[in-house]
């Protein structure tokens, strides 16, 4: 390569590494943290070989092959703990991998070169790929660094079952998806011309690969060769131990990297593959006004999100006819979910897909709400409040918006499970049943709200500490089924609260008090609002 | 009448004070140039009158009324520009012209079509693909288009080109036949000197000086860089001139506007090699008001002069 091109990578790479000298480390940090913690919690659950046949048996079923990927080393006589650790962490954990390499891929390329600061660092005598190479090899150590500190972490737990070579396989397959998707990050940053759609891209290639393995695993192997997700999930870790999944998923990543490097090359700094097209040059009467505003910002990613959980819900709801054909023939899924009687086992199963949906519904909720930080961040809520738009009104546009994203998300995504449920189900139910089974979680959604409100009105530099707590109710409803937690650890979000529709009798009260607190955290939240200063 | 006051206005970010004891009074149909260097507390001064900001302590008020609890009934009347203007990326420059001249609740954009030709601006175009200076364009037309009895300008021109600047000084102007207020935040005295009645000029969040620019004409003399043959005799007692500074073979001086012609007059006797003359820089301004206020204070400590 000519020498030109690079000059100055080195410096690019020590200064990333001090920009981010908290955030890599945390990021780390967690991931180790995470495994190592359930890896000591499943060994301690299922200690005898007996527990973890058991165990192994009852995640055999379609609705967890989907969710988690395909089990292996059934019929060993000795079933390893890792196996189950594996199956149970691994692709969840290869997703965050993967999503943490998304955003700081995008954060260090296209955001930086949004905001005019890439230009600042070309002027000097920097090549003209240094930029993105220094990020790619700081990525690249990141991914490795992951797979070796987690192996080598897994190993010294001394975990029978979970040896080096297969600590070290899972570490590596982690390390992998990193880099495949820093790579798929890395291309897109070249094709959009602008962070927020680069982002956009890259999560769909991320959900694609996701949908692509489902549908791959459920019905038709050939089609997971498409989703490097469903790659690092043919190591068979702690079993069969394969190092060609992680040969063939660094190689492509290396691949997509060069790619990058070579668009990168080509083109102009500040602009993209994909052109920006030209809009109209009067506003339509939909835009004028603050909620007009709130909801043109969100269209796209409202839109998106939409699609995303109908289709979510016909995936789920797709798996209705193999679960019953399957319950029917094991005894039950006594981990999974607790047998009530007079109601069907598929009954029993939507709770739990609901509380998932739920979450999963959370997200496009706060990120519709959030928006107002990032607005007020870069400024933009000055343009409101300066002209005869009250803070109230304001804040009202926001609430609003999120409502309806809350209030959509869950229609959307019962309406995909039911009505695909009711297809591949000999038995159907009531449509109106799968619709009060999702909202029900409507006053559990409006407590989130109310939560990112209190937040942002006193303490706004806080308020990403909300996505923290929907991460560990997520963790919770996942890890919930297996480690059969104690009532109170269930009980610490608001998703514990929520009636089990259709096996529950309705919970009025719970539901009315969480409304009621959700519109007290709200009104609080705007006071605070109301009395601080606007900007960073 | 006054239209915009604020009295003893301190505003603190923690413990550091932007703001201390701030006032400044801009009468109706004035136009009220704020100056200061970069830091100096101007944007923080707007934004509280604009209620974007709390007050500390000390009060601000427009029409009368309080900038904070009655921020929405007086942005009805007031036009805002922003120092530093962020817009929305992906709409267009004339989308949002449209959103916030709308949502000032005022009336229909009169002079849109008129303000986009005349600023040159591509309303069809994503406001991402924008310069500082269209942005500032867009901030402008949004302003300029309502139909307001306040301007609240912080530093409008800057990112500006020179022809766009005279653009938007014969709008200033127009505003001001018609009886409009304006209070405008900058950091060029020449633009300044152009438009307005009154100063204030500010300095790490204290007014140092106000006033009408009659006032301060002493202030704004014209710097004089000369260079002649013979040297210039008795300098520092010719009627007019003030802050004699040598630079190198020649001498800078700041001349009273009054004065000019005949300090020209007088040094022209020297056989000059070379004269140049160009308005005080802020700089030079801050360095006379220590000169003065060191002299009135007697202490007399420093200073380059
Ligand atoms: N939100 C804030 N938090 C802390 N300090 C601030 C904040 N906003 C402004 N300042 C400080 O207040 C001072 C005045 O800033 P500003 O009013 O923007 O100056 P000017 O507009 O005159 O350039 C500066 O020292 C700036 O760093
Ligand atoms: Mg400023």
């Amino acid at each position: 390569m000519n020498r030109h091109l690079i000059e100055g990578t080195g410096t690019l790479i020590r200064f990333i590494l001090r920009r981010d000298r908290l955030r890599l480390p945390i990021w780390i940090a967690s991931f180790i943290a995470i495994s190592v913690i359930v890896a000591i919690a499943f060994a301690g659950l299922y200690q005898t070989n007996a527990e973890r046949i058991a165990i192994a048996e009852t995640m055999q079923n379609p609705a967890v092959i989907a969710m988690l990927g395909p089990g292996y080393g059934y019929g060993l006589e000795n079933y390893p703990i890792g196996a189950i650790t594996a199956h149970e962490m691994l692709l969840m954990t290869a997703i965050v991998v993967g999503l943490m390499n998304i955003l700081l891929m995008i954060r260090h390329t296209r955001t930086d070169e949004e905001d005019g600061r890439i230009e600042m660092v070309r002027s000097l005598p920097v090549g003209r790929l240094s930029n993105l190479l220094s990020v790619l090899v700081v990525l690249t150590g990141v991914n490795v660094l992951l797979a070796l500190l987690l192996g080598f972490s897994l190993t010294v737990l001394g975990i029978e079952g979970m040896g080096l070579e297969g600590s070290l396989l899972y570490g590596s397959a982690l390390g992998a998806s990193g880099m495949i998707f820093a790579g798929v990050a890395a291309i897109s940053a070249q094709l959009s011309s602008n962070a927020r759609s680069t982002l956009g891209f890259a999560f769909t290639v991320l959900l694609a690969a996701y949908i692509i393995r489902v549908i791959g695993d459920l019905r038709n192997e050939a089609l997971s060769w498409f989703s490097p997700l469903s790659w690092v999930l043919r190591t068979e870790v702690y079993v069969n131990n394969y190092w060609w999944p992680i040969l063939l998923t660094v190689s492509v990543a290396l691949v997509l990297m060069g790619i990058a490097l070579y668009l990168n090359s080509i083109r102009d700094l500040g602009s993209g593959f994909i052109p920006s097209r030209s809009g109209k040059d009067k506003a339509s009467k939909t835009l004028l006004s603050s909620f007009g505003l709130v909801f043109r910002l969100q269209r796209t990613g409202f839109i998106i999100w939409g699609i995303g959980l109908l289709v979510i819900g016909v995936i789920y709801g797709s798996l209705f006819g193999e679960l019953e054909t399957y319950f029917d023939e094991i005894d039950l899924m006594q981990q999974m979910v607790i047998l009530v009687e007079g109601f069907s086992l598929t009954e029993q199963f939507i709770p739990l897909l609901m509380s998932i949906i739920a979450i999963l519904s959370t997200i496009p909720v706060l990120m519709s709400i959030l928006k107002i930080k990032t607005e007020e961040k870069n400024d933009r809520l000055e343009h409101l409040i300066s002209r005869a738009v009250s803070r109230n009104r304001l804040m009202g546009s926001y609430l609003a918006m999120s409502i309806l994203t809350g209030f959509v998300m869950l229609t959307l995504s019962s309406i995909g499970l039911g009505v695909m449920g009711n297809i591949v189900m000999e038995e159907s139910l009531s449509l109106g049943t799968y619709y009060s089974s999702a909202m029900v979680y409507f006053p559990a959604i409006l407590m989130m709200i109310g939560i990112a409100v209190l937040l942002f009105g006193w303490a706004a530099k806080w308020t990403g500490l909300v996505w923290l707590y929907l991460a560990s109710a997520f963790f919770i409803v996942y890890m919930g089924s297996l480690f059969q937690f104690e009532d109170w650890v269930e009980k610490l979000t608001p998703f514990g609260y929520v009636t089990r529709i259709p096996i529950e009798e309705m919970d009025y009260w719970s539901a009315a008090i969480m409304v009621v607190l959700a519109i007290g955290f709200i009104a609080i939240g705007m006071i605070g609002f109301n009395r601080r200063d606007i900007g960073k | 009448m006054t239209v915009l006051r604020t009295v003893d206005l301190t505003k603190k970010f923690g413990d550091f004070a932007a703001l201390d004891k701030v006032n400044i009074e801009v009468g109706e149909g004035e136009v009220y140039g704020f100056i200061g260097p970069n830091g100096s507390g101007k944007s923080t001064t707007l934004r509280v009158l604009l209620g974007i900001l709390k007050a500390t302590e000390g009060r601000a008020e427009i029409f009368g009324k309080d900038s904070w609890k009655d921020a929405v009934e007086i942005h009805k009347r007031v036009a805002y520009v922003p120092g530093e203007v962020s817009l929305w990326p992906n709409l267009t420059g004339g989308e949002v012209i449209d959103l916030l001249v709308k949502l000032r609740g005022g009336n229909s954009s009169h002079r849109r079509e008129e303000l986009i030709q005349k600023f040159d601006l591509d309303p069809s175009k994503k406001c991402r693909t924008y310069s500082k200076g269209n942005r500032q364009k867009v901030a402008l037309i949004a302003a300029l288009s309502s139909d307001v009895d306040l301007y609240i300008l912080d530093e409008p021109t800057s990112g500006l080109d020179p022809l766009m600047e005279r653009t938007f000084q014969e709008y200033i102007i127009e505003e001001k036949k018609q009886g409009k207020s304006i209070l405008l935040s900058s950091h060029i005295l020449s633009e300044v000197e152009k438009l307005c009645d009154k100063v204030a000029i500010i300095r790490e969040g204290k007014i140092i000086e106000t006033g009408s620019l009659k006032d301060l004409r002493h202030l704004t003399g014209t710097i004089l860089l000369v260079e002649t043959k013979k040297p210039i005799l008795d300098l520092a007692n010719v009627r007019g001139v003030s802050g004699i500074q040598p630079k190198g073979n020649a001498v800078s001086f700041q001349v009273d506007s009054g004065e000019v012609a005949y300090v020209i007059s007088y040094i022209s006797q020297f056989e000059i090699v070379r004269i140049e003359s160009s308005p005080p820089t802020l700089e030079q301004l801050f360095m006379r008001h220590y000169e003065v206020s060191d002299k009135t204070s007697g202490i007399g400590a420093g200073g380059e002069a």
